[in-house]
């Protein structure tokens, strides 16, 4: 019996596909989420937008507070650590969580380097805004990619360009000589041996998922139809005044994404979104998806 | 010609349809009711049973899937393999009943508890490398139930005339040789 290869890590995230990851701060949210049809919930102390008005470090959430929600549901349970703080990783790994999230939404820990995955039994999510930061992740052993998108916002401008950013960069290695790959690769600052899979698969080796900004049905739809494979919601449902109704359209809309018929049924009669800011007006210090590189 | 649904309302369909296409076979995704109309099969994938629980009874229906399975064949992987069964204790998870075997939802644990096993076929000698996630287990089986696959003496993949399921995900491998067994044995 082999535990924790990197065939089972990427095999966790193969399972979420088509489903919607959802950010919750205590037990209440959790079964809110699960019981709308979540296929994942992130465990933290604060989501996004309150991270964005409290200030301060925002670090590891209180072991305490995940182990609650871990409790309470029995989907996966996912948590956030700083880019390169691999002692918090190592506490969630110990905890039995079921996927970190490195993530830039937390203050970083370390502003040259990130963790070194594939140390880890549990599989890691890291966020991307181009083809280059990816591959860079997936061969320190991300077993999953998102969008870095701007968390907090409400607003789906960024995620669409790191979406899309990415893709181009996956169709231009596509069209590339192998002759080319080698110059590619050092452009984008990229393995060499993963640059030479994507042009071959004309995908990602892992999943490849959208996040940040994502607050209503069509949000998802949206990203879903640029090509992502899930989507997380972070302050998009609990910061709008109907949750569990939201939660639950947009679970469907990820499913049913081409279907202009169902994202209609399920965007109708919602209440009021997150209001948001416009990720365009955020000054550079409180751009969170330039963390990390 | 022989068409094969896989149901896409969430999880790892993607992967069984790519096993199915590598196989030459017609292979659709479905998520509504009409889709199951022109189907000789159909396989239910891995994903959170929670989650095709929740969304089940939408555009596709419980019953439009317990009666399709009346008489055509359905492969469960993993989650398919929960809803396929019965007497499941967890209230979050719904389940067509459709096979005499008792499953018990992720029963090894977190996702650190995960893992890949050479597991013991019926129908070859060669073992196949099943990859386990957050896995559930076959606790119980009825006389008309028929072990196809096992490990340390547990049944892993399991067929009752022309439904099958497996606790593993044969679609994460590319091994295609379950994915054979079940267009030759279970669809007509």
């Amino acid at each position: 019996m082999e535990k924790s290869s990197y065939e089972v890590k990427v095999g966790l995230a193969e399972m979420l596909k088509g489903g919607v990851i959802m950010d919750v701060t205590n037990v209440d949210q959790a079964k809110i989420a699960e019981d709308a049809g979540a296929v994942a919930v992130m465990a933290l102390e604060r989501i996004p937008a309150d991270i964005r008005t409290y200030g301060g470090i925002a670090r590891m959430s209180n072991p305490e507070i995940i182990l609650k929600i871990k409790e309470a549901v029995s989907i996966p349970v996912m948590a956030k650590c700083r880019i390169g703080h691999f002692a918090e990783a190592q506490i969630l790994e110990e905890l039995g969580i079921d996927f970190i999230d490195e993530s830039e939404v937390l203050t970083p820990a370390d502003e040259e380097n990130h963790i070194w995955k594939h140390d880890f039994k549990v599989p890691f999510v890291c966020g991307c805004r181009d083809l280059g930061e990816a591959l860079r992740r997936i061969g320190e052993g991300a077993a999953m990619m998102r969008t870095k998108g701007e968390a907090g916002t409400g607003d789906i401008v960024e995620a669409v360009r790191h979406m899309r950013a990415v893709n181009r960069g996956i169709r231009c290695l596509q069209m590339m000589d192998k002759e080319e790959l080698m110059a590619e690769a050092k452009r984008l600052g990229a393995p060499f041996s993963i640059v030479e899979i994507v042009a071959q698969k004309g995908k990602l080796p892992v999943p490849n998922f959208a996040a940040g900004g994502i607050a209503t049905p069509a949000d998802a739809s949206l990203m879903m139809q640029l090509g992502a494979e899930a989507v997380f919601v972070g302050s998009g449902i609990f910061k709008s005044e109907d949750p569990a109704a939201r939660a639950e359209a947009i679970v469907k809309a990820v499913t049913y994404y081409h279907d202009p018929a169902v994202l209609l049924e399920v965007s109708k009669g919602l209440k009021d979104a997150m209001i948001g800011k416009p990720a365009k007006e955020l000054p550079d210090e409180e751009q969170l998806a330039k963390r990390g590189w | 010609m022989t068409q094969i649904g896989v149901l896409a309302i969430q999880g790892a369909f993607c992967k069984h349809l790519d096993i199915l296409h590598s196989l030459h076979v017609k292979a659709i995704p479905v998520k509504y009711a009409k889709d199951l109309e022109s189907l000789d099969g159909l396989i239910i994938p891995g994903g959170e049973s929670t989650v095709i629980t929740r969304q089940l009874g939408f555009r596709l229906s419980w019953e439009d899937i317990y009666h399709f399975a009346q008489e055509k064949a359905v492969f469960g992987t993993c989650a398919g393999l929960i809803l396929m069964g019965k007497g499941c204790s967890d209230p979050r998870v719904r389940q067509l009943g459709l096979m005499n075997a008792i499953i018990e939802r992720n029963a090894y644990g977190s996702q650190i508890e995960s893992f890949t096993e050479d597991v013991t076929l019926s129908f070859d000698t060669y073992p196949f490398h099943a990859v386990f996630i957050r896995a559930p287990k076959i606790l119980k089986i009825g006389k008309d139930v028929e072990i196809i696959a096992s490990f340390q003496g547990e049944a892993v993949m399991i067929q009752q005339g022309h439904l099958l399921g497996a606790a593993f995900h044969p679609e994460l491998t590319n091994d295609t040789r379950v994915h054979e067994y079940f267009m030759h044995h279970c669809v007509n």
